[in-house]
């Protein structure tokens, strides 16, 4: 008798104490998700023509409460920007996310696997010597030639990676040789692109989000909507990938298959949004270390945090972008890498624990 | 009651041969199997080949068995960095090929593994905190939690303090006897193999050796074949079967 209850004792505590996991995640999601809702708020807000918040919130809500003027500010120009923002972070940082977990390395990320570099590539053909790779309208034609050529660069890293004998960590090494060849070429289309063309260029690999429409956004978001309940449908089997293969393969899970599926999805997420935004590296890269920070690797709860912590650094980065100088809005690619960066470094070095 | 018999099963990595000509009688539930044999003599790749992960010659027959996956499988084990609770890790064992809502009775799944391990204090720690040895006890709770029909386990015992090891496998011969199910160990101490494992299959160089009641296989004339030591049983006072080595051959 006593030892039923204290064995009942110790299984009630045990249950307990994974619900107050679980709670405790889905408050974090919860307040993630309050967070974003504050900051497209604000970054609805701020722009050259001054409206009050209250103002931009009605026109949100209430279109037809307001001016012409107001409603055409926020809903044709602020609204693509701001919530391109959320769908961009959201999506590098889950490319990302994925590409770390498959590949089990913390250094994984569109940027690093040399998917942003192949679209800055393809980006500066079309911008320094008008190439474009499959004929578009011409305000697609620098978008489609940096998704083509990201798609080329992660099917080449596929490609290389189903050959025998390469394993994780040579995947990781073939992007970063991705990363330098591509980084030779856009220097060699700046040795003999015009000048103009080279200001083009450079601007485009500073990632901005100015180039948002609503087209493009809507592109970006079905992407998103496609890609996230494939992920979500391995959602144990990408938490049991963080365990090692043969653990994994123990499990059930086949590990080869399951890579290159996730590998196809999250490029055509990367590739998707470096194509209308430009190069945005550092995303894909900290996002995932600060969702894996606050929710931990069970992909129920790392999923969605990682969506929401790339978006919300992504618009809180558009916040910033807009008010560091005012009048001018600063490419969003360098906010990012200059307050990140300091910003993970904190969050890596005030943690007794390692993170990885 | 599930039954496993292996019929000539040979196994290849690639063009390597790995495994020729494994067979055993029908080995039934509600018994431990030691599987025995010196390092690198193919026990993992048996495991493996069990466990349908690699393709070969022969035939692994399984019957007996109502589960679509009747065979857990513990692998050697290795480090793990991620950030993930042993509930959390033990839980993601139960729900693989399941829908991402856990049900109350997945719960209590985990928390049965984690208790019939005697490793419920663990449950709030990180699997990357863990001592080697407890990251043992975490990974045959991962395989206990499938509810399998036969559980193999890679060398479960290896970085076990000696009351630990004792205690894991007099529990694997409890639940085996328990869930009538079919227990086999790959395991280097010939002496805990005598004493809690009913039978013993033994394989040297990816070739069968021998396969039968412990006692019966255990021989110094198979010590000093697959081990190449020079050694013998004899029971102590108690009348426990022991195993004194005198000498490498």
């Amino acid at each position: 008798m006593t030892e039923d209850i204290r064995t009942m004792t110790t299984e009630g505590r045990e249950r307990g104490f994974y619900r107050s996991l679980v709670a405790r995640r889905q408050l974090i999601l919860g307040g993630l998700l309050a967070a974003l809702l504050i900051s497209l708020c604000v970054d609805l807000a701020l722009g050259p023509a001054r409206y009050s918040l209250g103002e931009v919130i009605e026109a949100v809500l209430a279109p037809g409460n307001v001016s012409d003027q107001v409603r055409v500010v926020v809903w044709e120009i602020r609204m693509p920007v701001a919530l391109m923002a959320l769908v961009v972070g959201a999506s590098l940082s889950i490319a990302g996310a994925q590409m770390q977990t498959i590949l089990s390395n913390p250094l994984a990320s569109p940027f690093t696997l040399g998917i942003s570099a192949g679209a800055g590539f393809g980006a500066a053909l079309a911008l320094a010597f008008g190439v474009a790779l499959i004929p578009a309208a011409i305000d697609y034609v620098i978008p489609l030639n940096a998704f083509l050529m990201a798609m080329l660069t992660s099917f080449l890293i596929h490609a290389l990676s189903m050959r025998r004998g390469v394993t994780i960590e040579t995947i990781v090494l073939l992007g970063i040789a991705m990363v330098f060849i591509f980084n030779s070429l856009m220097a060699l289309i700046q040795f003999f692109a015009s000048q103009q063309a080279v200001a083009a260029v450079v601007f485009w690999t500073m990632g901005s989000l100015t180039k948002a429409t609503w087209p493009k956004l809507w592109m970006s978001l079905a992407v998103l909507c496609v890609v996230v309940p494939l992920l979500a449908r391995h959602g144990w089997a990408l938490t049991a990938m963080r365990l090692g293969d043969a653990k994994a393969e123990s499990l059930g899970v086949k590990p080869r298959g399951l890579r290159l599926e996730v590998l196809v999805l999250v490029s055509l997420l990367s590739a998707m949004a470096v194509a209308f935004v430009g190069t945005i590296g550092f995303i894909g890269l900290v996002g995932p270390h600060i969702a894996r920070m606050l929710v931990g690797e069970d992909q129920r709860f790392f999923l969605p945090g990682s969506a929401l912590c790339g978006a919300l650094i992504l618009s809180v980065g558009s916040v910033l972008s807009k008010i560091i100088l005012p009048g001018t809005v600063i490419p969003i690619g360098i906010i990012t890498s200059l307050v990140g960066i300091p910003f993970f470094l904190f969050l890596i070095l005030s943690r007794r624990k390692a993170s990885w | 009651m599930v039954t496993l018999e292996l019929n000539e099963v040979g196994a290849r990595y690639g063009r390597r041969q790995i495994l020729t000509g494994i067979t055993t009688p029908p080995l039934q539930g509600g018994q431990v199997v030691a599987l025995l044999g010196p390092n690198a003599a193919g026990k993992s790749t048996l495991f493996r080949r069990i466990l349908g992960l690699l393709k070969g010659s022969g035939d692994v027959r399984i019957t007996g068995t109502s589960s679509s996956r009747p065979v857990a499988y513990m692998p050697q084990d290795t480090g793990v960095n991620a950030v993930l609770t042993v509930y959390e890790s033990v839980l993601l064992a139960r729900m693989q090929g399941r829908s991402l809502k856990v049900q109350q009775q997945d719960l209590e799944e985990v928390e049965r593994a984690l208790r019939e391990l005697d490793i419920m204090a663990l449950s709030e720690r990180d699997i990357s905190d863990l001592s080697g040895g407890q990251r043992q006890l975490v990974g045959a709770a991962q395989a206990l939690v499938q509810a399998p029909d036969i559980l193999l386990l890679d060398e479960p015992t290896s970085a076990l303090d000696l009351h630990r090891q004792i205690d894991l496998l007099s529990i694997l011969g409890r639940l085996a006897r328990e869930r009538r199910m079919l227990v086999i160990v790959a395991i280097h101490d010939i002496g805990h193999a005598l004493r809690f494992t009913d039978q013993a299959l033994v394989i040297a160089n990816g070739g069968f050796v021998a396969c039968g009641p412990t006692p019966l296989v255990v021989t110094s004339e198979m010590l000093r074949d697959v081990y190449q030591v020079i050694a013998r049983v004899e029971n102590c006072t108690q009348g426990q079967p022991q195993l004194i080595v005198e000498a490498a051959v």
